[in-house]
């Protein structure tokens, strides 16, 4: 049976897929290979280093907090926090859409994933910056704070050395994903504080610091947003915030755009 | 009368003792069945809570941070008198009950009042590792900023009193939590003593709504 299958047409087009499969895996190694051989360049004396440009930013993931059984903040007049930075989201995403952004939601309806799920969403996109929607149980009511992940990790045991990102490897831990992006999280937290503070009295003029736990497995600019709060009266006094702030975002992300290019991430 | 019915007058009025005796007895018993026991959670904090005094105290002058009266998105430093052991570990535990349990006013209070620290090490390298209580993440209000001063106020109050204390590690029911209330990560540690990042600046005056 094997000699007749030898003869045959169908042995003839496996060998030869055999062939082209092995064959561009090896030039693959070996290209691979050579990347890691070559030793990097340094730069000629007083020569002016290339400006080298990051990929385009063309991808908002904007995260509504919350959902499904997870109510967020609750207000003692009924207004959940759930529901609400859902409706921010869809004006937020307008704003970006019409600046040919490309919007990718973490939840479009009323469920929970978890907060894995949430930067999983974030980190499968290429050229994307992440923007996580709150609102609070307490502040000043019509105030809008935003935060980035702290630069500085306090929480590692670990020597300074093996901090830096991506490590050695390339690889880069999936639990301090945030880390290597923090400068970057915080250039884009100022432009969307600043232009909060314009638009909502008494917002602070600079973006706070804090850990929050969804910003720390994004690899990628990330910072949350949080407006004050569901202690208002009634609803519509915290939706007649929704263009406001779906302009301030907007225009954050504009500005934002060439500092992503020119490789601040 | 009958020797028979005097026999019986005798029973009845014996009987008549002895239930003058029993019956304050019974009464105690039922009115105790109407009490609810003792949770088991009750019973878990009474084993847990440690006596926060000890005799090596002494009164002193503690600086503590809760919400500003003027500002409820920052934190403002209150001085108080409280007996406070030399022990630093000891030291961080009665500065942590007062935080919880002393604010001049409601509503500068960042703990909750029932907040419960079951239990606090500190160890060599200046880490405080505190084991709060559910109710310290039932009790706080969801939210980053109110999170975050829960947190702030804790470091910034063990900074002004207990140098020995360089960071501080937050466990809840004496297991690591993913977060405070839904937002503030806990896997890492606070940094206690260091000049923080601003967390609270001040308003901008420019705003129009």
């Amino acid at each position: 049976m094997l000699g007749k299958f030898h003869n045959s047409l169908p042995f003839l087009i496996v060998c030869v897929m055999g062939a082209a499969v092995t064959g561009g895996l090896a030039w693959r190694g070996a290209f691979a290979a050579r990347r890691q051989a070559s030793p990097p360049q340094a730069p000629a004396p007083g020569a002016t280093a290339p400006q080298q440009a990051g990929p385009a930013l063309n991808v908002v993931v904007l995260d509504p907090a919350h959902g499904g059984s997870d109510l967020g903040a609750r207000g003692a007049t009924g207004i959940d926090e759930a529901p609400l930075v859902l409706d921010f989201a869809r004006a937020v995403r307008a704003s970006l859409e019409a600046q040919g952004l490309r919007v990718v939601q973490t939840r479009i309806g009323d469920e929970d994933p978890s907060f894995d799920d949430r930067s999983a969403t974030a980190n499968a996109q290429r050229g994307a910056v992440f923007i996580s929607l709150h609102v609070s149980s307490t502040g000043p009511n019509g105030q809008v704070r935003v935060y980035s992940e702290p630069q500085a990790i306090a929480s590692d045991a670990t020597p300074p050395a093996a901090l830096s990102f991506p490590s050695q490897n390339g690889m880069l831990p999936w639990d301090r994903a945030q880390t290597p992006y923090a400068a970057a999280s915080r250039k884009l937290a100022e432009l969307a504080q600043a232009a909060l503070a314009q638009k909502f009295a008494g917002s602070p003029g600079i973006p706070m610091y804090s850990s929050v736990r969804q910003l720390r497995t994004v690899a990628a600019p990330a910072i949350a947003i949080e407006i004050s709060s569901v202690s208002v009266a009634k609803r519509e006094d915290l939706l007649q915030m929704t263009n406001g702030l779906a302009d301030c975002v907007a225009q954050a992300v504009a500005a934002f755009r060439p500092v992503y290019q020119a490789g601040a991430h | 009368m009958s020797t028979r019915a005097r026999y019986a007058v005798m029973a009845l009025m014996l009987a008549v003792v002895i239930g003058a005796f029993y019956l304050p007895r019974l009464w105690r018993s039922v009115r105790s069945l109407g009490t609810p026991a003792e949770t088991e959670e009750q019973a878990r904090r009474a084993i847990a809570q440690t006596p926060v005094a000890t005799s090596s105290d002494v009164k002193a002058s503690a600086q503590m941070f809760w919400i500003s009266p003027t500002n409820s998105t920052s934190l403002s430093p209150v001085d108080i008198q409280l007996p406070l052991s030399a022990d630093p570990a000891q030291r961080c535990r009665q500065l942590l009950a007062a935080l919880a349990t002393q604010a001049p006013m409601a509503t500068m209070r960042t703990l909750p009042t029932d907040t419960e620290l079951l239990a606090l090490y500190l160890l060599p390298d200046g880490t405080a590792i505190a084991d709060f209580g559910d109710s310290i993440s039932t009790g706080t209000p969801s939210g980053i900023l109110s999170e975050q001063l829960v947190v702030d106020s804790m470091t910034q109050t063990l900074a002004a009193s207990v140098p020995q204390v360089h960071r501080l590690k937050i466990l809840l029911q004496g297991q690591e939590a993913d977060t405070l209330a839904g937002h503030l990560d806990l896997t890492g540690f606070f940094a206690v003593g260091i000049p923080a990042p601003p967390t609270a600046p001040a308003p901008a005056t420019t705003g129009v709504q």
